[in-house]
């Protein structure tokens, strides 16, 4: 009888250890962002004179971001939204991060805007001036002209009503113009079409200016009628620029813009730099803890370094369970909770020093050690999950993850050294290992 | 040992300590405009890690970045090779321009880290981080109530007080700098001293119980040095994990290992010498 107890103790161990070796093998830690690289961007709504930030602009917004981001190719990307106007974006491992903030920032508001050449000066034309001549939405702007990425000369224009905008495009595609150059081809929507058609053929031999979000990329001359709409963009595009302006039309304009007010930028050298770092310190903690318990504890410190290799494995694997996110903090607060893990057992062990010099057997001594125990180590560890739960309800992001590991440390601690360390214990006394209260392998 | 009887020394070495705390941090709001060297989480602004190809001097770093009218950035060396920049909020494609010609000047350099964060996010943060600690005391204020006596409960957290004013004057007077990873310290420490207290607590609920006359203050002090060795030897085995990690874990843990590592050990201090003596004052007042 006796026996097999002690088999099943073994069993239910080995079970515990198993198991979570197999978990970690089969299912590998989520790293986060500031361990694996990556990008964060918090952005917020801005009014408009048109549109206000509400949630249906917001919703609309993660909506168009969402198109664009799966255009871009990213693998898991993170797009929630935050409070009321602002949104997160999480890219893990992009290379380019600022080419993915603008792709994901920009308004990419397209207007086709009818419009006509000037030769007046800026002196005569005051905005007044135009408004009288063109009309009330008119005003003066300049059309840059570009020679190998620089602005080499601005020709004046007037603008005068936008005909149509990206919302009437029908779709958007990667082209070549007859010089050579990346363009970006378009096609428009019966509507689109209609209002185009009607436009180049009453405006010959007059500019159209294509402007993106109120920049303009370029004013052609109308040279015949285009009826069947569709067209092409010039300007002088890189092919990566005509790809991004691509996916940015193609998905959408931004229902309202929005502005960075937070952008986290993590290379992939730093964050293999703190895995690195922190498994080192890791090891050379958990060695001194180690240590420290067999020096002072003896055979029951031996133990609870045994019990303290599952605690290990154990957290670890619960986190990947649960799909935690592992990030730089969560690291730290993982390590402490290595060394708070130890508590349980010292709280116990201190207390079979005390139960064995009131001359009881090591057996009753024992078992009156773990239950006297049980009231300090649950009052103590409730304690330390309130302030770990506070930390998750009202941190954010990396902080989040420190309170998870440092909540879910604490719970595994107090089941390793309840149960298991128990067993461990058990099993030595029922396996007359440890068989009296002056034996060597305790501590005095 | 009589812990009880010299109440009054260990009253006068904390309150020593915080009042060192408090006027380091009134000094440094007035000598240096701010009590606390606060980082870009809570002012707002751009951290930029950056790792060059060869050994090169902050001055000429902060050359370059003169040059972009950030004149004001603090710059500091974090590693062999690399450097920590910290400024006013950069717009993305200034941050490339710098980047970029940093790399041409001094001869290549790799962006490690890049992180802007506007004004506002950091006023929030402050907001959600003082909640944060309010919800936590009245957390741990309500639980210990419960399951000790309200007097225990206002002693516990007087002894939180008493830590996180520490840990803050320590990093104060330090000056290092403080971010949102700052604020998870201050909770790792709140939570590992409440633990701490609990622990002695439970041992004089336990040895209340015994039978025998004996005077509220000799059974506290009895319960306080039998729960000494596990005081001393947990908080030994949490700090040898500290120590590692600030020793090993790199420049992005140190100012968290800092500030653990006094909490810890003032959270054991409060515990033993603060909380207990307050508790055994209340019931003896009369």
């Amino acid at each position: 009888m006796r026996k097999n107890i002690n088999q099943l103790r073994i069993l239910i161990i080995l079970a515990v250890l198993g198991a979570s070796i197999f978990i970690l093998m089969k299912f590998p830690l989520n790293l986060g962002l500031d361990l694996q690289g990556g990008t964060r961007l918090v952005f917020e709504g801005q009014d408009t004179e048109k549109v206000k930030v509400n949630d249906d602009s917001m919703a609309g917004v993660v909506a168009v971001i969402r198109n664009r981001i799966d255009a871009l190719g990213v693998a898991e990307p993170v797009i929630q939204r935050k409070g009321r106007t602002q949104a997160i974006v999480e890219l893990p491992g992009v290379k380019d991060p600022d080419r993915a903030i603008k792709l994901i920032g920009d308004t990419a508001l397209l207007e086709f805007v009818e419009a006509e050449w000037t030769s007046a000066s800026e002196a005569v034309l005051t905005p007044e001036k135009v408004k009288e001549f063109y009309g009330q939405d008119a005003y003066l702007a300049k059309v840059p002209e570009v020679r190998d990425g620089q602005v080499v000369s601005e020709r004046p224009i007037i603008l005068k009503k936008t005909t149509l905008t990206g919302a009437d495009l029908k779709m958007a595609y990667p082209q070549i113009d007859e010089y050579g150059n990346p363009c970006v081809g378009f096609e428009l929507n019966p509507d689109g079409a209609k209002a185009f058609a009607e436009l180049t053929s009453r405006h010959i031999e007059k500019p159209i200016a294509i402007l993106l979000d109120k920049k303009i990329i370029s004013a052609p001359n109308v040279k015949t009628p285009i009826t069947e709409g569709k067209g092409i963009i010039t300007g002088s595009f890189s092919p990566e620029e005509v790809k991004d302006m691509v996916i940015k039309l193609k998905a959408g304009a931004l229902p309202v813009p929005v502005k960075m007010v937070e952008t986290r930028i993590v290379g992939p050298t730093l964050g293999k730099d703190s895995i690195d770092k922190g498994i080192l310190a890791g090891l050379v903690g958990f060695a001194f803890i180690i240590i420290f318990m067999i020096l002072y504890y003896r055979l029951p410190g031996f133990l609870a370094d045994l019990a303290l290799v599952i605690y290990v494995l154990l957290t670890l694997s619960v986190l990947s369970l649960l799909r935690a996110t592992l990030t730089l903090p969560g690291i730290a607060g993982f390590l402490l909770s290595i060394g708070m893990a130890v508590d349980a057992n010292v709280i116990i062990f201190e207390r079979l020093k005390e139960e064995l010099r009131s001359g009881k057997t090591i057996k009753i001594a024992v078992e009156s050690a773990f239950e006297r125990a049980f009231a300090a180590i649950l009052d103590s560890n409730v304690t330390t999950i309130i302030a770990a739960a506070t930390l998750f309800f009202v941190g954010t992001g990396t902080i989040r993850g420190f309170a998870i590991t440092l909540s879910i440390g604490i719970l595994a601690s107090m089941f390793t050294a309840i149960v298991l360390t128990r067993m461990l214990m058990d099993l030595m006394v029922d396996g007359k290992v440890l068989t009296s209260p002056e034996s060597k392998l305790l501590y005095k | 040992m009589n812990i009880i009887g010299k109440t009054r020394l260990w009253f006068f070495i904390s309150g020593t300590l915080i009042v060192i705390s408090l006027a380091t941090l009134v000094g440094n709001g007035v000598m240096r405009g701010k009590p606390m060297n606060f980082g870009i989480d809570f002012t707002g602004g751009t951290l930029l890690n950056l790792r060059f190809a060869q050994n090169i001097t902050v001055a000429q770093v902060r050359e370059i970045l003169h040059a972009h009218n950030l004149g004001g950035a603090v710059i500091q060396r974090s590693g062999e090779r690399d450097i920590l920049i910290r400024s006013e909020p950069i717009e993305g494609e200034v941050r490339q321009k710098i980047v970029s010609e940093l790399a041409e000047k001094l001869g290549g350099v790799e962006l490690l880290e890049a992180d802007t964060i506007g004004p506002l996010i950091g006023a929030e943060l402050r907001l959600q981080a003082l909640w944060a600690l309010i919800i936590a005391m009245a957390g741990i204020l309500i639980y210990i109530s419960f399951r000790f006596e309200f007097i225990y409960a206002v002693a516990g957290v007087l002894a939180l007080f008493h830590d996180a004013i520490i840990s803050t004057g320590f990093m104060a007077l330090l000056w290092r700098n403080v971010d949102i990873t700052f604020i998870a310290g201050i909770l790792t420490i709140l939570g590992y001293s409440i633990n701490d207290t609990v622990v002695i607590f439970d041992r004089i609920r336990e040895n209340m119980k015994k039978p025998g006359k004996k005077k509220f203050a000799e059974v506290v002090n009895q319960s306080l040095l039998e729960t000494m060795a596990r005081s001393i030897n947990t908080v030994l085995t949490v700090i040898v994990m500290v120590l590692a990690m600030l020793f090993f874990g790199g420049e992005n843990l140190r100012d968290l290992c800092l500030v653990l590592l006094i909490g810890f050990i003032a959270g054991t201090y409060s515990s033993i010498f603060i909380a207990s003596p307050i508790v055994v004052w209340w019931e003896t007042r009369k």
